[in-house]
């Protein structure tokens, strides 16, 4: 192969989101590739400064001025629109998933557009924020995929009619507007509140966006045994030690 | 630590609480001591704050001196450092045992002579209400950064409590020219900035006081949108020597190693300077901290160069693969997700473990699982070892290094202790 059909993973800000770990999803995704042969390149978009050519987009989490700001230079570079005109896959955790969405609140109530690529709208909790394990069981997306990761978030989102909630609830908190749901996607837009890295944690979830792009591939039983034994570890821990802070 | 009356027999007469406190702590940590065989380090301070919730108030203005430390890396080393220094002109009283929550404060400080110098690490999140109620203090910030990401939602909004703490005080700061976290926190009119070489700078990409982009060039930093921007430093220092804000140029010490050691130490010597004590043989003082509670102690033999590294975050890990780098020795990590841990592990993948690549590792803690997989990510060939006994006697037997998490350094010492 050469250069020119190497997978693009695009990093997106990732000066400003990148709080807890996300840059790790982007480790992942290009490592399955790599493990499984194909060429491929990570590039990093700053500010207004974002590719077009990438075939998946990862946004990470981050803290509520640099998510702002984040939102705001995403809208003005005008890439992810048209990368998702193209059928590029978009992923987002946490404060990206949120500015995925159509707008977000700071921590001030300021309400800051978001993308408008996934049909959710995000509001400041009341109580607490959410922070510990969640377990929730993906939808129609990867049916019968158990959802495991960690959050740590003051939101709460509303996923709208032309979105689909990623997954129902089993512990935690998730989108936390009583629905009992967590994350959203459309076509080839994925949101969650998850760390872990949530990628790192749910290989399948890592999988399905990569045959977006590569077509079906074969697993990695060998490296994915190991985050099978993680995911068991706190899956299990999420049913006990489920802690507000 | 044996336990003295003579604070008691003092002037100026303690408020009437802290009276009664001192001795129901005393009575407190030597039941502990004796019924439980415990060190009752933090249980004296914690009677002490129930009889006399203001006793760190009323312990702090005994002391006309007082050096506070506070970071999110090198809190106890520089205390460590810079008592050492001190501690050969005049007496010192310090929590060297890391306590250093109010708790912790109170119990250092309540067996100390009245007039002592006091030398105390801090806690990030603590240190405002400490410089608010103590005489004359000096505060050494040596770093800001993410640290049990669980609990600690923004460390920019350390950075923003600390900044609102010294715009209202009198307090003589000694800051991190190389943070802009803590540059921005740090009152310029009254501060003697470190160029301390920070290597970790994920969480200050984007400016603590307008949330534009942070522009690093070479050594340099500089907002790209309000005047944010490196302070020119008063002390510099190279691998071997430092240079105060006077001028004068001392040799640093070298026991410990590490450019963030050279670091803490440079701050120690900005401090004694600043605190207006001789610095002439401060750095030999230095040079005898070999460890500083079981960071850094050589682990199987004093001429082997192993050794036992705290490693709890991002930046702390950055300065550790550095030290690491150039022998493939075999190491040891332990992860835990203890509540001092952080139950959240996601920054095992903020550490560049790729560069571990080519050495045996052996992954163990009670979150081992985590490091697993993100070694397995990172190419690094590993064992898992779920008991930490073991991965001890594997690290014996190769020589290896062994870096824990907070609570997996805290075992590690205790079946260290053990074996020997
Ligand atoms: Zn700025």
């Amino acid at each position: 192969m050469t250069l020119d059909s190497a997978v693009r993973i695009i990093a997106l800000a990732p000066d400003l989101l990148g709080t807890y770990g996300d840059a790790g999803n982007v480790t992942v995704l290009a490592q399955r590739l790599r493990w499984r042969g194909f060429p491929t390149e990570v590039v990093e978009g700053i500010g207004r400064d974002v590719p077009d050519s990438g075939d998946i987009y990862v946004l990470g989490g981050g803290e509520d001025g640099p998510q702002a700001l984040a939102a705001r230079e995403m809208i003005e570079s005008g890439a992810l629109p048209r990368a998702v005109e193209r059928g590029a896959v978009i992923f987002g955790v946490c404060a990206g998933y949120q500015l995925l969405g159509c707008s977000f609140l700071d921590t001030d109530d300021n309400v800051h557009a978001g993308l408008g690529l996934l049909d959710c709208t995000t509001v400041r909790g009341t109580g607490p924020r959410n922070v510990g394990e969640v377990v929730a069981n993906i939808g129609t997306l990867l049916p019968g995929h158990v959802l495991s990761g960690f959050e740590n978030h003051g939101g709460v989102t509303t996923v709208g009619g032309g979105a689909t909630p990623l997954a129902t609830i089993v512990a935690g908190n998730g989108n936390g507007d009583g629905s009992h749901t967590e994350g959203a996607w459309s076509g080839r837009v994925v949101g969650t509140y998850l760390h872990g890295p949530v990628l790192a944690r749910n290989p399948d979830l890592a999988d399905l966006l990569l045959e977006w792009v590569v077509g079906p591939s074969a697993p990695l039983a060998d490296a994915d045994a190991t985050a099978e034994a993680l995911r068991a570890e706190r899956i299990q821990a999420a049913g006990g030690s489920r802690r507000r802070a | 630590m044996a336990a003295t009356l003579a604070s008691d027999r003092s002037s100026p007469r303690p408020p009437r609480r802290l009276r009664f406190a001192v001795p129901a702590a005393r009575l407190a940590r030597s039941l502990s001591r004796r019924l439980a065989h415990r060190d009752g380090a933090v249980i004296g301070g914690r009677v002490c704050l129930a009889v006399d919730p203001d006793a760190v108030a009323h312990l702090l203005v005994q002391h006309p001196t007082t050096v506070f430390v506070s970071a999110t890396n090198g809190k106890t080393t520089t205390t460590a450092l810079l008592t050492a220094a001190i501690e050969r002109l005049m007496p010192v009283a310090t929590n060297t045992t890391g306590a250093n929550l109010p708790s912790g404060i109170v119990t250092a400080l309540m067996d100390a002579e009245p007039g002592t110098t006091a030398v105390l690490e801090v806690d990030e999140r603590y240190l405002p209400g400490v410089v608010a109620v103590a005489t004359n203090p000096v505060a050494l910030l040596l770093n800001l950064s993410r640290d049990q990401l669980d609990r600690m939602a923004e460390v920019r909004s350390i950075a923003l409590r600390w900044r609102d703490a010294f715009a209202h005080d009198t307090t003589r700061v000694i800051a991190n020219a190389d943070d802009p976290l803590v540059a921005y926190a740090a009152p310029p009119e009254r501060t003697v900035w470190v160029a301390a070489a920070s290597r970790w700078r994920m969480d200050a990409l984007s400016c603590p006081a307008c949330t534009a982009r942070v522009q690093y060039d070479g050594d340099d930093w500089y907002c790209t949108q309000c005047d944010l921007r490196r302070p020119k430093p008063d002390v510099t220092f190279t691998d071997t020597d430092v240079v105060l804000a006077s001028g004068r140029r001392l040799a640093l010490p070298t026991t410990l190693p590490g450019t963030h050691s050279r670091a803490n130490a440079a701050f120690a010597l900005a401090a004694l300077e600043l605190l207006g004590l001789p610095v002439d043989g401060a750095s030999d003082a230095m040079a005898t901290v070999t460890d500083v509670d079981g960071r850094y102690q050589h682990l199987w033999a004093t001429d082997d160069a192993s050794r036992l590294y705290l490693g709890k975050n991002p930046a702390g890990w950055a300065e550790i693969l550095d030290v690491l780098a150039p022998v493939d020795r075999p190491l040891v990590i332990a992860v835990n997700g203890n509540d001092a841990d952080g139950h959240d592990l996601s920054w095992l993948w903020d550490v560049p473990f790729e560069r571990l690549a080519g050495r045996p590792v052996v992954a163990t803690g009670e979150r081992m699982r985590d490091l697993a997989v993100r070694l397995r990510y990172a190419d690094v060939e590993h064992t898992a070892e779920p008991n930490l006994t073991r991965a001890l006697a594997w690290a014996r037997t190769a020589r290896a290094d062994v870096v824990g998490t907070y609570t997996a350094f805290q075992q590690i010492k205790r079946e260290l202790r053990r074996d020997a």
